[in-house]
């Protein structure tokens, strides 16, 4: 354990669902513009998750306009309101690098086979470690904070989609 | 100088933490407790300071001479001694504690730490000189500064010329930093951007001297 894990502590999300490179998630995005907030959406595949603790990202490509377009997102950053997993897909690697010089059909990523079972197993060992990670207390005791500032987000984010989906 | 606080504490590492929507790298701190060790006035040793001790001693460590020094001032022993030069050390007591709450999130602090030792480094490394070419026939120089000085004029190399020698391992001091968050239950102060020295090295946080806000942002 690295020493300033103490400090990190505070700031880790845990409401966000498992998800993989290979995978298609819709990520929602806040966006301050000119001191009024809005949620954009921006769809597309995992092609790689980078970094550890709370300075992993992840980054999410799509194809728009004809164009590739690729954006990066700190994993356990506020600026995420909500990330919803699409698509569960199945790959070799970690990294799809490979996906940039392919278009269309060549593109496709086959679809994991048992991925809900998965996604249910995912949920409850979850479960159990924030259970795990109450009942350590002190550290815990600080946690609550972003937590609830994520899930407030969520709520008022589901309360305007069809403003997110126009953006997006 | 005016109002000088300071703490002596270990560096424990960087991070990042989320201000609002942005990420912020931060220096973590372990700071303190320090007790005052003396208090050094104008009458008695011709200028104003106090001294801080921080950190427990090894017993063994601690030389007769020292824990006499310590038991006159306050009675709390420390591993490593700075002084802190003030205006009017009047306001510190022997023996007082000193706590990461002296801090506030806002305030501007420099930070006082060795830095890491790089060893006997050329000119590349430690000034940033170019180097010579790769090909073209230079032999063996690649590395090399190229010349130092002109001949028969001045017929000597000046004085600050930059050369190879040791590079880190030096006293480096970190002006302005923001506290950007100070937890005193636990000890722990987070100052924005880099901090001289390795994970676990001793460091001086000290309210800044170079701002006309006397250490106090806005």
């Amino acid at each position: 354990m690295n020493k300033t894990d103490l400090v990190d502590q505070a700031y880790v999300r845990r409401d966000l669902p498992e998800f993989r490179p290979g995978d298609t998630v819709r990520v929602h995005v806040r966006v301050v513009e000119a001191g009024r907030e809005r949620v954009q959406v921006f769809q597309g595949v995992v092609i790689r998750r980078q970094g550890g603790g709370l300075q992993e990202t992840f980054t999410v490509r799509k194809i728009s306009f004809g164009v590739g377009v690729e954006r990066t997102f700190p994993v356990h950053s506020p600026s995420i309101a909500k990330l919803e997993i699409v698509t569960r897909g199945r790959v070799r690697r970690a990294k799809l690098y490979y996906l940039r010089e392919r278009r269309g059909k060549a593109a496709r990523i086959k679809e994991r086979r048992g991925a809900f079972e998965e996604m249910v197993v995912v949920e409850t060992e979850q479960a159990e470690e924030t259970l795990e990670a109450g009942e350590a207390a002190p550290i815990e005791a600080e946690a609550p904070e972003p937590e609830a500032e994520g899930s407030e987000a969520v709520e008022s984010e589901a309360g305007e989609p069809e403003a997110a989906e126009v953006e997006g | 100088m005016g109002d000088v606080r300071g703490i002596l504490g270990e560096k424990l590492g960087m991070t990042q933490i989320f201000e609002d929507t942005r990420a912020v790298p931060v220096t973590v701190i372990k700071a303190g407790p320090c007790f005052v060790a003396q208090v050094k006035t104008k009458e008695n040793d011709g200028y104003e300071a106090v001294q801080l001790a921080f950190a427990e001693p090894r017993p063994q460590h601690l030389t007769k001479p020292m824990s006499g020094h310590f038991d006159q001032h306050g009675g709390h022993p420390g591993r490593y001694i700075v002084e802190l030069r003030t205006d009017d050390a009047s306001t510190y007591t022997p023996g007082q504690e000193i706590r990461a709450d002296i801090f506030q999130p806002g305030d501007r602090a420099d930070v006082v730490g060795v830095s890491k030792g790089k060893g006997f480094a050329g000119v590349m490394k430690r000034h940033g000189f170019g180097g010579l070419g790769s090909s073209h026939g230079t032999q063996r120089k690649h590395r090399s500064p190229g010349a130092i000085g002109a001949c028969a004029t001045p017929s000597r190399v000046f004085k600050g010329m930059k050369m190879a020698g040791q590079m880190g391992n030096a006293r480096v001091t970190m002006l302005n930093l923001e506290v950007v968050q100070a937890d005193p239950e636990r000890g722990l102060l987070l100052l924005r951007g880099a901090v001289p020295g390795p994970r676990g090295a001793l460091v001086m946080i000290r309210s800044a001297v170079k701002t006309q806000l006397g250490g106090r942002a806005g």
